[in-house]
C-alpha cells in the first residue's frame, strides 16, 4: 500500500465502522487525486453514503484512516473537517427553509464562522459578489430574496451545491445529486457539476449510469461495505463480478 | 439585498409602542402599588426575552429559567441582606452584623462566600458572571455531547428542582424555605418607599429595553440567521464548518444572563428573594409568558409576561382557588389555538388589515377605483 503518496489528495486505507457488529463498511482502501471525480456505485445498502459519513465525520470508524491532505481526518471535528477543505452534500436537498436563498448562501461563506465571527459578521462587496456570482452559476440569481421553502425539489438540489461552491472546498462530496429530478433539471446539473468539478477532487454517489459515464474519471464499486473492483466505467462494466452483483440486474 | 437601518420600520413603530406604555401610559395610569406590580411584572419579560433567543429563535427550550432568575435574585438579595445587617442594626442577636437567618441557625460567622457579597461592584459583576458561569457548564455538558429537545427540557427542570432542594435546605446559608426578606437600602439609599418603588421601576425598564436591543442586535446578525438555519437543518449547519454546540452554548449564557438580570430587579422591587420563584413550576410560568406573547418576537415575550402577569393578579384577586387551572388552560389554548402567540395572532390577522388599510389610503387620492 502506498501510504502518504502527496500525489493523493485523499487516501483512506482500512476503514471499517461496525454498528453493534455489523461491518457497513469493511477494510476499505482507495485513493483520491487532485481534480479527479470519483463515482461510488453499487447496491443498496453497500455502504456508499457511510463511506461519506465517515470522511466527514458523521459516523465515526472503527478501524482504519482517512488522510486529507496530511490531516487524519477519524480523529476531527464535523467542522474542523470542513475547514481543511471537505465539502459534503446530503442525499436529501438540506437547505434553511426559513432563510432566503441569498442568506442560506451567505451562512456557507467561508467567513466568520465562530460565535463572534458570526456576531460580528458584516456583508460587505465581496461576499455580495460572490454570492451573487454563485447564484448564478446555480441558475437562482432571481430567487435571491425568495425563501428556501418555496423552491422546488431540483432548486433546492442546486441551493445545497452553491452552498458547497461558496465555501470552495478541494474535495466535494455529493450523495446522489440528480435523485429525483425532471429530465431537464438531470441535465442541467450535469452541466453545472461538469462546470464545478474541473478544479476539485469530487466524490460523487449515483445510480444514473448515463450520468456517472458522462462525469466520472474512474468508478469505485462497493459492496456489502467492501470494494469489489475500480477503474474506468468501461473497465467496471466489463468485470463480470460487477455484472454479477449489479449491473446485471 | 441592500444596505437596511438597524431597524425596519414595523420594528421601529413597535418599540416606541411598547416604549410609550412601559415609560408613559403605566406610570400616569396606574398608582403607586399597581406601578410597582407591573415593575415586577416585567422583571419575568428578561426572563420571556431570553427564551425568545434560546427557544424560538434557536429551538432550545429551557424548563429551568426560574434558577438563572434566583440567581440573578439571590445575588442581589446577599448584597442587600448583608447591608441590612449592620452590627448596630443586629445588636440583639448573639452573633450580631451577620443576616439574622444565620443566627437563627447557630451560624457564627459570616461563610466565605458571602462576604465579597459586601461590595456592590462584585454584586453587580456575580449577577452576570454567575449565571453565565453556571449555562456554560450545563451549556458544555449537554450541547457538546448532542443532547437537546426534550432531554434537555427535562434536564434543566431538574436542575431546577435540585436548585429549590439545595436552597431550601441549606436554611443557614440561603435563608431556607423564607428566602431572604427584610431587605432595607441600596449603598444607603432607602428601596421600600413608593418614590424608590417607582425610581427602581423605570431603572428596569430601561435595562429591559437595553437587553431587547442586544437581543434584536443578536437576532439581525449573521449569527441570529445561523440560529434559524440550525432549527432548520442542525447537520447542514455542522457540515457548513460551524461549530453547533459553541452557538448553542453562547445563547443558552445570554438567555440565562438576561433572566438573572431580571431576577436581580425583581428582589429590588419586591424587597425580598425565596425559593417559591425558583423552583420548576415559575420557571414552568416563564416558558408560558413566552409562549403566550410568541416564542419568535422580542417584543410580544414582553406582552406575554405582562398580560399573564396581570391575569393572575386580577384572577387570583377574586377568584384564588381558579387560577391554576386558568394558566393550565391559557397554555392549552396557546399550543392549540395560537402555537405563535399574540405576536402570531397579530402578524396573521392584524398587520395585513393595517397594509390593507394603508395602501388603500395611499392609492385613493390618485387611483379611487383601486380603493375598493
Amino acid at each position: 500500500m502506498v501510504q502518504d503518496n502527496p500525489n493523493f489528495i485523499l487516501s483512506v486505507e482500512d476503514l471499517t465502522v461496525s454498528f453493534d457488529g455489523f461491518k457497513a463498511v469493511n477494510g476499505l482502501s482507495f485513493y483520491i487525486e487532485p481534480n479527479e471525480c470519483r463515482v461510488i456505485i453499487g447496491p443498496n445498502g453497500a455502504g456508499k453514503t457511510t463511506v461519506l459519513d465517515l470522511i466527514c465525520g458523521r459516523t465515526r470508524a472503527t478501524e482504519g484512516s482517512i488522510n486529507f491532505k496530511g490531516h487524519e481526518l477519524t480523529r476531527m471535528r464535523e467542522d474542523q473537517i470542513v475547514h481543511a477543505g471537505v465539502g459534503r452534500k446530503f442525499q436529501t436537498p438540506s437547505v434553511y427553509e426559513d432563510l432566503s436563498v441569498y442568506e442560506n448562501l451567505e451562512i456557507s461563506y467561508p467567513r466568520g464562522h465562530s460565535v463572534f465571527g458570526a456576531l460580528t459578521f458584516k456583508r460587505d462587496a465581496d461576499v455580495n459578489r460572490r454570492i451573487r456570482e454563485i447564484a448564478e452559476t446555480i441558475f437562482l440569481s432571481d430567487m435571491l430574496d425568495e425563501r428556501a421553502g418555496i423552491l422546488s425539489h431540483g432548486q433546492k438540489q442546486w441551493l445545497e451545491i452553491g452552498m458547497l461552491l461558496i465555501q470552495d472546498p478541494e474535495l466535494m462530496m455529493l450523495d446522489e445529486p440528480v435523485a429525483g429530478m425532471s429530465v431537464a433539471e438531470r441535465k442541467k446539473t450535469a452541466e453545472l457539476l461538469n462546470r464545478i468539478i474541473k478544479d476539485r477532487a469530487v466524490i460523487v454517489i449515483e445510480h444514473d449510469m448515463g450520468f456517472v459515464a458522462d462525469i466520472a474519471t474512474r468508478v469505485t464499486v462497493m459492496h456489502q461495505g467492501k470494494r469489489l473492483s475500480e477503474g474506468s466505467m468501461a473497465h467496471v462494466q466489463a468485470d463480470p463480478s460487477v455484472v454479477e452483483v449489479y449491473l446485471g440486474h | 439585498m441592500t444596505k437596511t437601518s438597524f431597524l425596519k420600520r414595523d420594528e421601529a413603530v413597535g418599540f416606541a409602542i411598547l416604549a410609550l406604555i412601559i415609560f408613559i401610559v403605566f406610570p400616569l395610569m396606574l398608582d403607586d402599588f399597581r406601578l410597582n406590580l407591573f415593575g415586577k411584572y416585567l422583571t419575568y419579560a428578561f426572563v420571556a426575552v431570553g427564551l425568545v433567543l434560546c427557544w424560538g429563535a434557536g429551538g432550545i427550550l429551557s424548563l429551568g429559567q426560574g434558577v438563572f432568575f434566583g440567581l440573578g435574585g439571590y445575588c442581589m438579595a446577599m448584597f442587600l441582606k448583608l447591608e441590612a445587617s449592620t452590627p448596630e442594626a443586629t445588636a440583639i442577636q448573639s452573633t450580631p452584623g451577620i443576616p439574622d437567618f444565620m443566627d437563627w441557625n447557630q451560624i457564627s460567622a459570616l461563610p466565605i462566600w458571602w462576604q465579597p457579597f459586601n461590595s456592590f461592584g462584585f454584586t453587580v459583576l456575580a449577577i452576570l458572571a454567575v449565571p453565565a458561569l453556571f449555562s456554560l457548564i450545563i451549556g458544555f455538558a449537554m450541547f457538546r455531547r448532542r443532547v437537546g429537545g426534550v432531554y434537555f427540557a427535562i434536564i434543566t427542570q431538574a436542575i431546577a428542582a435540585i436548585a429549590t432542594i439545595l436552597i431550601v435546605g441549606q436554611q443557614g446559608y440561603t435563608g431556607g424555605v423564607n428566602g431572604i426578606t427584610d431587605l432595607r437600602t441600596l449603598m444607603g439609599w432607602d428601596i421600600r418607599p413608593d418614590s424608590a418603588k417607582t425610581a427602581l421601576y423605570f431603572v428596569n425598564a430601561v435595562l429591559l429595553f437595553a437587553c431587547l436591543f442586544i437581543a434584536m442586535a443578536i437576532r439581525k446578525s449573521k449569527f441570529g440567521r445561523v440560529l434559524v438555519a440550525m432549527r432548520d437543518a442542525e447537520d447542514r449547519v455542522r457540515f457548513s464548518g460551524y461549530d453547533v454546540a459553541s452557538f448553542k452554548i453562547f445563547i443558552f449564557c445570554v438567555g440565562a444572563m438576561m433572566a438573572s438580570v431580571g431576577g436581580a430587579m425583581f428582589t429590588l422591587q419586591v424587597g425580598f428573594m425565596s425559593p417559591t420563584i425558583v423552583g420548576i413550576v415559575p420557571s414552568i410560568e416563564m416558558v408560558i409568558f413566552c409562549a403566550v406573547g410568541g416564542r419568535h418576537s422580542l417584543l410580544g415575550a414582553v406582552y406575554g409576561a405582562l398580560l399573564v402577569n396581570w391575569a393572575r393578579t386580577t384572577l387570583s384577586e377574586s377568584f384564588p382557588e381558579l387560577w391554576l387551572f386558568g394558566l393550565g388552560g391559557l397554555f392549552i389554548a396557546v399550543v392549540l389555538a395560537f402555537p405563535n402567540g399574540l405576536a402570531g395572532l397579530y402578524d396573521d390577522y392584524v398587520k395585513p388589515r393595517l397594509k390593507l388599510s394603508r395602501r388603500n389610503h395611499a392609492a385613493k387620492p390618485s387611483n379611487p377605483q383601486l380603493a375598493e
